[in-house]
């Protein structure tokens, strides 16, 4: 059985890189995605530790999560076009209006 | 599953309820009437508010008893400490409805979404006052943050107001992401997520556990997000200089609040156990943030910029207090968090009133002159500025006066001189705004901006903000005995 640790590990990696990947992108698409990555990390790492506690809540919560994170993505997207119609571009480093 | 079902109290989330039920009822009247009944959205959604505060304020043992009831499994708690922060976060939606009436006609944008969205964002509010577990504080976080980012984004046409929503939605998604993270790592240590189940785990076994310090440092990053704390805010000028000026009002006073309301529950009810392990980090992110915030404010030229650097400076304020804990310091976080929320709104409605349309008179420049055409509203900025630097007799003056001899009190001599010596440097940039009003001429008399967003609710919007304002400096006694009601019970 693969324990609890290499979960944890995985999930942590995961997070790292969809973290790295929010700072380090310029395109707002793959930011987005590297955000869900990070949450999907989180999710691993919560059923793993509920998994091994035992608990069934741990699986309630990543339910939940999910539902956050399709709700966060549809907002993300239709700012994303809303941005879009004024000035067509998906580089955050053309967004810079504001300064200082 | 009787025990379950016995533990659904719905008088607990009844003032929730009422904000959900009038938020939906907006959006029906859109989707059938059209923008018919255009003018009614905002009266449902001030009559919402007012029935949530009637029934906060009525629940039975309302700042009388000290009694916590915990209601859905342990997962709900209502105590005086949640319900006085509900009734900051009503006054402060309630007076951005006020405010942002004419402002959206302006606009051309008096939509039904503006309204539903700050009634979820409210809720979103109350849930984070009120959950006694972590899950749930974080579906409130998300809550009040989804609608913030696209209320931030609601003036659609302006590519400022796009470009604030696209960088809050980022950071501020990126933020939720360590705040859940840290939240995973508390509940695979202590195998539950419940806050007074955490607590009693930590008492008994204590707290080693080098992933639990790990869970506790994200969520403090999760959090520092969330009240613009430094080195965690660079969102926040350029949120709050593109949003619309209404909601940088309301986003600045409310979700601040409730970003401390759930930190103090979350750090001094579940994690006491680890304060030899945050307090040095709160330490030095308290004094960053006061004094970054303060010293970027004073080169800024736009005054929502500058009112930005300047909530972030007073989120360094309730660090203070925040650190100095006890029965003090948590009287002051409440007080402070009312007294802000009056002085905030009541400066951002000033703001929208001279903003014009496509908000073009945001400049401190602009303000020049202001004092003799606009008499009232210059008055009420000088006001509700001085209360935010801190001088007498305004309700500014009592928090931060508060703040500090509880920071002193508790042995942080030295944070309290750094924060006296922060509040002495932000009086400069917020006098330049009163002298711009009153001692510097405009090159033409046109050039003073026109009262544009004037209406008769955002007049009494400013009068309920400066009477809150001069109230809470001169008669502090009343508010500090209601403050004082509403201490947790793990005091």
């Amino acid at each position: 059985m693969v324990s609890l640790n290499a979960y944890l590990m995985l999930g942590a990696v995961l997070f790292s890189i969809g973290a790295v990947g929010v700072l380090a992108h310029r395109n707002a698409l793959i930011i987005y995605m590297c955000i869900e990555l990070m949450l999907n990390a989180v999710n691993l790492t919560i059923v793993a530790f509920s998994r091994f506690l035992n608990s069934l809540d741990g699986h309630v919560y990543v339910f939940m999560i999910m539902t956050v994170a399709a709700a966060e993505a549809a907002v993300g997207l239709a700012i994303l076009i809303a941005l879009f119609r004024n000035k067509p571009t998906v580089d955050v480093d053309e967004i810079n209006l504001s300064k200082g | 599953m009787e025990q379950v079902m016995s533990s659904i109290s719905l008088s607990a989330i009844a003032p929730e309820l009422v904000l959900v039920a009038c938020g939906l009822i907006v959006l029906m009247i859109q989707a059938v009437f059209g923008s018919r009944f255009r003018d009614s959205f905002a009266y449902v959604s001030l009559l919402g508010i007012g029935g949530a505060a009637f029934l906060v304020l009525t629940s039975p043992g309302a700042f009388e008893s000290k009694i916590v009831e915990y209601s859905f499994c342990d997962m709900w708690v209502v105590d005086n400490f949640s319900r006085f922060f509900k009734l900051i976060f009503l006054i402060g939606t309630g007076l951005t409805l006020l405010i942002s009436l004419r402002y959206l006609d302006n606009e051309a944008m008096q939509h039904s979404e503006y309204y539903a969205l700050m009634l979820l964002c409210t809720v979103g509010m109350m849930v984070m006052a009120s959950a006694a577990e972590l899950i749930t504080i974080f579906l409130g976080v998300e809550l009040m943050s989804i609608s913030l980012y696209a209320l931030a984004g609601y003036t659609r046409s302006r590519m400022m107001s796009n470009e604030a929503a696209i960088k809050y939605f980022i950071l501020g998604s990126f933020a939720s992401g360590f705040l859940i993270y840290g939240i995973a790592l508390i509940y695979g240590t202590t195998g539950t997520s419940q806050i007074p189940a955490i607590a009693r785990y930590l008492a008994q076994a204590g707290a080693g556990a080098a992933v639990l310090v790990m869970g506790m440092a994200l969520l403090i990053i999760g959090f520092g997000f969330k009240t613009a704390s430094v080195p965690f805010h660079m969102w926040a000028p350029d949120v709050y200089e593109g949003a619309p000026a209404p909601v940088t009002g309301f986003m600045s006073a409310g979700p601040k609040a409730a970003a401390f309301a759930a930190f103090v529950r979350i750090f001094m009810e579940a994690l006491p156990t680890l304060q030899t392990d945050w307090i040095m980090v709160i330490w030095l992110i308290a004094v960053l943030t006061m004094t970054v915030g303060n010293i970027i404010a004073l080169v800024q030229e736009n005054i929502k910029r500058m009112l930005a650097y300047s909530s972030i400076a007073h989120a360094g304020y309730v660090l203070v207090a925040f650190l100095a804990a006890g029965e003090l310091g948590l009287t002051s976080i409440l007080y402070y968090m009312l007294a802000y929320t009056f002085m905030n709104i009541g400066a951002f409605a000033v703001i929208t009133m001279l903003a014009g349309a496509g908000e073009t008179r945001v400049k401190v420049e602009d303000y020049r002159g202001v004092g003799y055409k606009h008499p009232v509203a210059a008055l009420a900025m000088s006001l509700f500025l001085f209360s935010l630097a801190g001088i007498p007799p305004t309700g500014g003056f009592m928090g931060k006066f508060y703040i500090f001899s509880a920071a002193v009190k508790q042995g942080y001599i030295w944070l309290a001189i750094i924060g006296v010596l922060n509040s002495v440097v932000s009086v400069y940039y917020y006098l330049r705004v009163t002298v711009a009003m009153y001692m510097q001429a405009p090159e033409k008399d046109e050039d003073v901006p026109a009262a544009s967003a004037l209406s008769p609710a955002l007049v009494v919007a400013i009068f309920i903000s400066a009477y809150g304002v001069l109230s809470l400096g001169l008669f502090p006694s009343t508010y500090v005995a209601m403050v004082k009601e509403s201490f947790l019970s793990f005091l």
